[in-house]
């Protein structure tokens, strides 16, 4: 189990950061959703892995998993929205103003 | 007083501009009253101090960096105020009538007096750091002297070098300070004067040597850093007359004077003093008489006779050393005098062309006569001052060859001799060509005496000369023992200042000089005629600008080199740094820990590989879009059933709806971008990029194997503990969003709305030529309504909104909560949008996004504010249970406050947002 | 209970909410609302300062929650005096922006508030995790307002900025998450305690932790290599906003300072010291690599934005040195460039407004509508930025210099240090004349900004005078808190006094 999760995680790595160094935006974004998924695993993998359960108190559950890594990749995602759609709009912006999306148009030299 | 002295010219240095503007008094007069007040405090400390007396004036500063406003009065320092206050009072005075109306405005009096302090604070300074900070003072105030006239390009490239160099040697000494205040552990004079020795015997002491030598011969413009000073000519004459003459030129002189007692008396000081000394005592007599340019010849003779003070500190003989005070005192005196006769010279007859400049006696006799006699001085003529110094000069160039120390010391005599021949030829020309030797040549202006005040600063130098020269015991005497005596911090050798010391050596080089000078001058055309055949001609100013261009230059390449002002080469920089430390980090640490590995089960697994499948899919297809993002999607919606499996199910449905708002969002955008992504990276790219992935991905893998198979007891127990009694909620993870950990939350929504605020700024005034249809191939959000979508979406809204409550109001015990249910909430409106476009479901919420982001922002602030009100900290939960129907019994927290807070701030950026791109669609249509 | 500590977080976060409010509409009632926000954030800010001097750490447990269990903010010396240090820059920068350079986009003001509110949340935490959501508040508050005024060098470096700290971003969660699984906490002082006692078992995670962490402080700090994104940004940024950005370098420094000096700082057991041998070549490195920069700049704005990265190398070299004296030497240096850094760039701004289109190129030549006042102030910015005496960056040149004193290293530091700042003096004097001396005959282009803008101007970089003349008091302050930085144990008893304390009866209502 330890080990799929861990490869998930580098697979995802791997996939993201491939497509960060792609010179266009769309790509960038792929690849930066892509890095948010991975970290996110890596964060909440921090907690441990807790099969079957809930971080449910008084619900007659065994063993718990850690709940404190599962509310901190929650405000990651969350953050993390944030960020990409503030990305993409400005994509956006760029398109228009620099004329097109390569990340390094419009450069004044 | 020593301190107040100090600050009078600074202060006049606001003085001047207020009085010239509000009182009407003349900026000369301003100047004038300041320094001669300063003057005035000093006379009455002068008895104590040729009597040996040293007045120190002490005050704390900056305990921590052993800096303190501390001043020292002793024979040296004193000598060299004497002379920045005497001679600045008349450069002013000469500078009033120098200055043209237009010139003569205040601001070259401020410079000047700005000069004036920072040169008497240097000279004053006991702290070694103070005098520092005058020392690049004076640096500073010479380049905005230089810079005077700032319209010419000469003005501003000589202000420039001068700064270059001189700025450069100040951070030299900076360092020289630093390593000696180190070793002698202080900074204040006294104590370094006293480890003398210390000094002298450490391994730094060479290191110290260099770079102090650095600071006092740029400054000094000793070779090979003369050549800033004939371009700081550029100046006004005053200006000259008073920094690159008499005064600021000195400063290197005086720290050599200063530190004689502390460096001197070494092999390495005798050498490296000695020779900088010689050469530029020979170099600049030899140029000075090639000079055409009157202010030139006064410039390259002023290196010349700061080359010989050098010398005669180098020799590090107690008399020679006493000589070089004589010759400063001296120097300063002749040379100012004739800088000014030169800008009389050039301000009545418009040009210091000596080619031009011939036969003007009969136009300006009493000029005439003022220059001959200083120029005489300079050339070492008895019964002038110049002379006397210039014996003593000679004296012990010889002394030192009968010492016969080291083997080279015959050169000293013949070289003396050498440089005083020069130095008389050129101040026979200074005389001859200027004031008989023809008719001047096509002049701007037919010559004429000048204005009789302006003669008058002229005239005092010259009696001087002539006064020390034939009166040299009761006009010199004292000041020269006093500041001899604090140059060698020891009792002074017999010396006489008798005018006549018999037939003797020195008497028979000078007569030599005098002679030989005659001759040389006899020749020169010759020799110019010479000079000119030259192949090469060395300006010192041409290698420094070339210097500077290269550096400017090469500056440019390899900033250039570095910084492509490419992103990809950014983010390959923090990618491949990122891998670096964690690879360092794990360097040699054993990888799988205690923890026993859990067995596999087949779900997991398919997911896992769909997963993976998705993400290497998303990679292989990016440029494809549409496949490209449903890969991705894919794998968004993997990673929140991988939630699920393992036990979060708030994540796991955060993820899923955040996944859809994301997916979506790019849909949107993608309907804007072009249709392709061309594939510009070449093979080499694409590998090495490749190779940087798979190694990011090993590693982070590895890190996460590591910390799977280990554990740590983690603080979530007490969370766990006392999410019901201390949260009042069972959903731990909900607890710890609203409450343990709320602050984040808080902060979390808050970067939720400035995104959203950011995005309504970028897209005003926004508007993208795009196709006319979508990647569907149907026009975009125009109200058809024969979509799937609609007909589900139409009755889902409110279902949705209702799903949404539900889970908001169960969130703090069962899986839900404010994001949720927002997250849901915007969903629904997404769908209906997706469905519906832009006009129905902005009819159908009319409400003003931003405000409701703000809103949810305050009711979360303000809920945490409650529990000041109960004398708590900010965000202070407590709690009471109702029952409602369908939901069953659950309590009230003050934490659901703050989660409507966040609810309200969720969905009005995800509104926001979607809004904003609909408008674009909506604006896009009305096109 | 006093709430001091948590204002210079709320005052900022309400005011911009309530502008969000209002919609960027009223501008009046806008500006009233900041520069009463700011004004009241620098007096909370001086008054923790006050507090903070002698010598009691000021906790505040947010939500009543013992730490390390909730979050916790910490204000000492460090915290107050960077406080106080962004609220002098805020309100000038502010004052700047009301006297007219507000026009360039609606809620220029609601985002000055948010990125104040996040630059005092950095400042002000304990916590780990929750310096990242700081950090994300004060970045995607950076980005907005990068872009303010709009256009395609803006957009352009804007677009670079946020890619690259999203990647950031993705590294800080990446080192938080190897921390908390050797530790299994996240707040700071209780994370010097567990990684003090850590086992060798964790060491690896907590090492590549704490390295990830430094690259994500260094690429805000805008460290060799990660720094090129800076110059663009700032050279583009608006005058007040690439003002206020001068903090943001430092608070890269201040995070390493903090987490690393308190986390891993000497007594940390297997990981002690971790960055200190990699700060002193990454500082110099920078200050090469920026000096560079400083050299090749064709405008001024772009000389300024490079000047920033030399500071911040500075800093971080200094730090390398590793002593308490050095330390204090950095905090110095650090008021000192923060303050000419930002009044430069206003005064930039007004420059570029007088000589009209072409803005701060320094290869054209145009007059200025001020050229004496505007002059003056270069001078004085100019002679503070290079460290030339008589003003502070004298001192602080000459502080970081005694401090290297002895370090093995020393005559790196000071050949590089000195050798840039020469460099340093040699363009300004080039930027300068060409700007207040090769100004032709061709009559001014543009129009002086109005009297708040200069007088906020002059405000800030007559601060490196009041920095020269207070140097006594204040290297006292810094020295002080340099001392209190190396009490690690004092920071870590002060915040976990209460652990143990069972949450107040309030929160217990029984069914």
């Amino acid at each position: 189990m330890e080990i799929l999760i861990s490869l998930l995680v580098g697979v995802m790595t791997a996939s993201g950061v491939y497509l960060l160094l792609r010179s266009h935006t769309f790509p960038v974004v792929l690849g930066l959703s892509m890095l948010g998924y991975a970290v996110n695993v890596f964060l909440f993998a921090s907690g441990g892995l807790t099969p079957n359960s809930a971080p449910l108190v008084e619900h007659g559950l065994s063993r718990l998993p850690d709940p404190l890594p599962q509310a901190l990749v929650l405000t990651a995602i969350v953050i993390g929205f944030g960020m990409i759609a503030f990305l993409i709009v400005l994509a956006l912006r760029a398109l228009r103003d620099l004329g097109d999306d390569g990340v390094d148009s419009g450069d004044a030299r | 007083m020593l301190p107040l002295i100090v600050c009078l010219p600074f202060i006049g240095v606001l003085l001047v501009p207020f009085a010239s503007r509000k009182l009407r008094v003349r900026p000369a007069l301003t100047a004038n009253l300041t320094a001669g007040l300063a003057l005035l405090l000093l006379i009455p400390q002068m008895p104590a101090v040729y009597n040996g007396a040293v007045l120190i004036d002490r005050h704390e500063w900056i305990p921590v960096l052993g800096m303190s406003i501390a001043f020292r009065l002793d024979g040296l320092s004193l000598l060299f105020a004497q002379l920045i206050l005497i001679i600045g009072m008349l450069v002013v005075f000469y500078a009033h009538y120098y200055l043209s109306a237009a010139e003569g405005g205040p601001r070259l009096y401020s410079y000047l007096l700005l000069f004036m302090g920072a040169m008497l604070g240097l000279v004053l300074s006991e702290n070694l750091l103070l005098m520092l900070l005058f020392w690049e003072l004076t640096s500073l105030s010479s380049f905005l002297l230089i810079g005077f006239r700032r319209k010419e390009a000469a003005a501003r490239q000589g202000a420039r070098l001068a700064l270059l160099i001189t700025g450069g040697g100040g951070f030299a000494l900076l360092a020289a300070v630093v390593l000696i205040g180190n070793l002698a552990g202080s900074y204040e004079l006294t104590d370094v004067l006293g480890a003398g020795d210390e000094i002298k015997g450490h391994a730094l002491y060479p290191l110290i040597m260099v770079l102090f030598l650095l600071g006092a011969g740029t400054k000094s413009a000793q070779f090979p850093f003369h050549f800033w000073l004939p371009h700081a000519m550029a100046a006004p004459t005053p200006v000259s007359a008073y920094l690159h003459s008499a005064t600021m030129v000195k400063a290197g002189i005086f720290l050599l004077a200063r530190f004689f007692p502390v460096l001197a008396g070494t092999e390495i000081w005798f050498y490296s003093v000695g020779t900088m000394g010689l050469v530029t005592l020979l170099l600049g007599a030899y140029f000075a008489l090639f000079q055409n340019d009157l202010k030139g010849l006064l410039a390259y003779s002023t290196i010349s006779h700061l080359g010989l003070i050098t010398l005669l500190f180098g020799l590090g003989t107690p008399l020679g050393e006493i000589a070089a005070v004589f010759h400063i005192i001296n120097h300063a005196v002749f040379k100012a005098s004739l800088f000014m006769a030169a800008g009389i010279i050039d301000h009545e007859s418009g040009s210091r062309d000596m080619r031009k400049l011939n036969g003007l006696y009969k136009y300006m006799p009493h000029t005439a006569v003022l220059a001959m006699v200083a120029a005489s001085a300079m050339a070492g003529v008895p019964l002038l001052n110049g002379f006397l110094s210039k014996e003593m000069f000679f004296g012990e160039t010889l002394y030192l060859q009968w010492l016969g120390e080291a083997s080279w010391h015959w050169v000293l005599p013949w070289a003396a001799t050498l440089a005083g021949v020069f130095a008389v030829a050129y101040s026979l020309r200074f005389i001859h060509d200027v004031f008989f030797n023809g008719e001047p040549k096509d002049l701007p202006k037919t010559p004429h005496e000048p204005p009789r005040w302006m003669m008058v600063p002229v005239e005092v130098l010259v009696v001087l000369c002539i006064a020390v020269g034939i009166f040299p015991g009761w006009t010199v005497k004292a000041p020269l023992e006093a500041a001899a005596g604090a140059v060698l911090q020891g009792p002074l050798p017999e010396f006489s200042l008798a005018i006549w010391h018999g037939f003797n050596f020195p008497l028979a080089m000078s007569f030599v000089a005098l002679a030989g000078g005659v001759l040389l001058y006899l020749v020169r055309y010759r020799l110019f005629a010479a000079q000119d055949r030259l192949p090469f001609q060395l300006s010192g100013k041409r290698i420094a600008e070339g210097l500077l261009c290269l550096l400017f230059d090469l500056g440019r390449r390899l900033d250039g080199l570095l910084d492509n002002r490419s992103l990809v080469r950014y983010m390959f920089a923090l990618l491949a740094s990122a891998l670096a430390m964690g690879a360092i980090g794990y360097w040699g640490e054993r990888l799988s820990g205690p923890i026993p590995l859990t067995p596999l089960d087949l779900g997991t697994l398919l997911g896992g590989l769909l997963l993976a499948a998705g993400a290497i899919a998303t990679v292989v297809e990016h440029r494809n879009r549409f496949t490209a993002l449903l890969m991705l999607g894919l794998v968004g919606l993997m990673t929140s059933l991988l939630f699920a499996r393992f036990s979060a199910p708030d994540l796991a449905l955060t993820q899923l709806l955040v996944e859809i708002v994301t997916v979506i969002l790019i849909l949107l955008a993608m309907y804007f971008l072009p249709e392709a992504t061309p594939p510009v990276s070449g093979i080499g790219q694409r590998t090495r990029d490749t190779v940087l992935g798979v190694l990011a991905g090993t590693g982070v893998a590895a890190l996460t194997y590591a910390m799977l198979t280990r554990s740590a007891d983690s603080i979530s127990a007490f969370h766990l503990a006392e999410s019901k009694p201390g949260g009042g909620g069972t959903n731990v993870v909900n607890v710890i969003l609203v409450d343990f950990r709320g602050f984040d939350t808080l902060g979390e929504i808050t970067v939720l709305g400035i995104a959203a605020v950011g995005i309504l700024v970028m897209l005003t005034g926004l508007a993208i030529k795009t196709p006319k249809v979508d990647w569907l191939g149907r026009p975009w959000s125009l109200d058809r309504y024969p979509t799937v979508l609609a007909v589900v979406s139409k009755p889902l809204l409110p279902i949705a909104l209702l799903v949404s409550a539900f889970l908001f109001l169960r969130g703090h015990n069962e899986p839900g909560g404010g994001f949720i249910a927002a997250l849901v909430a915007g969903v629904a409106l997404i769908l209906q949008y997706i469905a519906q476009g832009t006009r129905k479901t902005q009819a159908q919420f009319r409400g003003n996004a931003e405000t409701l982001i703000g809103a949810g922002i305050l009711v979360a602030v303000l809920t945490g504010l409650g529990s000041w009100l109960v004398g708590y900290p900010f965000l202070t939960t407590s709690y009471t249970y109702v029952t409602l129907p369908v939901v069953g019994k659950f309590e009230i927290a003050s934490a659901m406050l703050f989660d409507l807070g966040v609810f309200l701030g969720v969905v009005g950026t995800v509104l926001l947002i979607l809004t904003g791109l609909g408008r674009l669609t909506l604006r896009e249509e009305n096109v | 209970m006093s709430h001091l500590a948590v204002l210079p977080v709320l005052i900022p976060l309400v005011a911009g909410a309530v502008l969000f409010l209002t919609g960027g509409r009223a501008r009046g009632v806008e500006r009233v609302i900041a520069l009463a926000a700011t004004a009241a954030l620098l007096l909370v800010s001086l008054l923790l300062l006050v507090q903070a001097a002698d010598d009691r750490v000021l906790i505040y447990y947010v939500g009543d929650w013992p730490a390390p269990y909730g979050i916790a903010l910490v204000v000492d010396r460090l915290s107050a005096l960077m406080l106080s240090l962004a609220a002098i820059l805020g309100c000038a920068s502010l004052l700047y922006a009301v006297g007219g350079d507000d026009r360039g986009g609606r809620y220029f003001y609601a985002l000055f508030q948010m990125q104040l509110l996040g630059i005092n949340g950095a400042f002000l935490t304990g916590d780990l995790f929750n310096l990242f959501v700081f950090f994300e508040i004060l970045l995607i508050a950076s980005y907005a307002l990068q872009l303010h005024g709009g256009g395609r060098e803006r957009v352009r470096a804007a677009l670079h900025l946020v890619v690259l700290n999203l990647v950031g971003s993705s590294i800080f969660l990446v080192g938080i998450g190897a921390i908390y699984a050797a530790t299994g906490t996240l707040n700071m002082a209780d994370l010097a305690m567990r990684v003090a006692e850590a086992s060798p078992e964790q060491a690896g995670l907590l090492r590549v932790g704490g390295l990830l962490l430094l690259v994500v402080f260094a690429l805000k700090a805008a460290l060799a290599p990660l720094g090129f994104w800076l110059p663009p940004a700032y050279s583009s940024a608006s005058a007040p906003v690439a003002a206020l950005f001068a903090i943001m370098t430092k608070v890269g420094v201040y995070a390493i300072l903090r987490v690393h000096g308190l986390v891993f700082g000497p007594e940390a057991g297997s990981v002690a010291s971790l960055v200190i041998p990699l700060l002193l070549p990454a500082g110099l490195a920078t200050i090469a690599v920026a000096t560079l920069g400083v050299l090749a700049s064709r405008d001024l704005q772009r000389l300024l934005a490079h000047l920033v990265v030399l500071s911040a190398g500075t800093l971080i070299c200094a730090l390398g040195l590793g002593s308490e004296a050095a330390v204090s030497a950095v905090l110095y240096y650090a008021l000192n460039s923060t303050l000419v850094g930002g009044g430069l760039f206003l005064l930039a701004g007004l420059i570029a407004r007088e000589r009209g289109a072409v803005g701060g190129r320094l290869d054209e030549a145009r007059n200025l509508v001020r050229p004496v006042p505007l002059g003056t102030l270069f001078f004085l910015g100019a002679v503070g930025v290079a460290g030339l005496p008589p003003l502070a960056g004298f001192v602080a040149k000459l502080y970081i210099l005694q401090s290297a004193l002895g370090h093995p290293a020393a005559a790196w530091v000071f050949g590089v240090i000195l050798g840039s700042g020469l460099l340093v003096v040699v363009t300004l004097s080039r930027a300068g004349s060409a700007i207040f001396w090769r100004t032709g005959d061709a009559p001014a282009e543009g129009e002086a900004a109005g009297p708040l803008a200069s007088l906020s101007t002059a405000l800030l970089l007559l601060g490196t005078v009041a920095l020269m003349v207070g140097a006594g008091p204040t290297t006292a302050y810094t020295r002080a808190t340099a001392a209190q930085l190396a009490d690690r144990s004092g920071y870590v008893t002060a915040v976990m006094a209460n652990l143990g304390v069972s949450p107040p009866a309030s929160q217990r209502e029984d069914p």
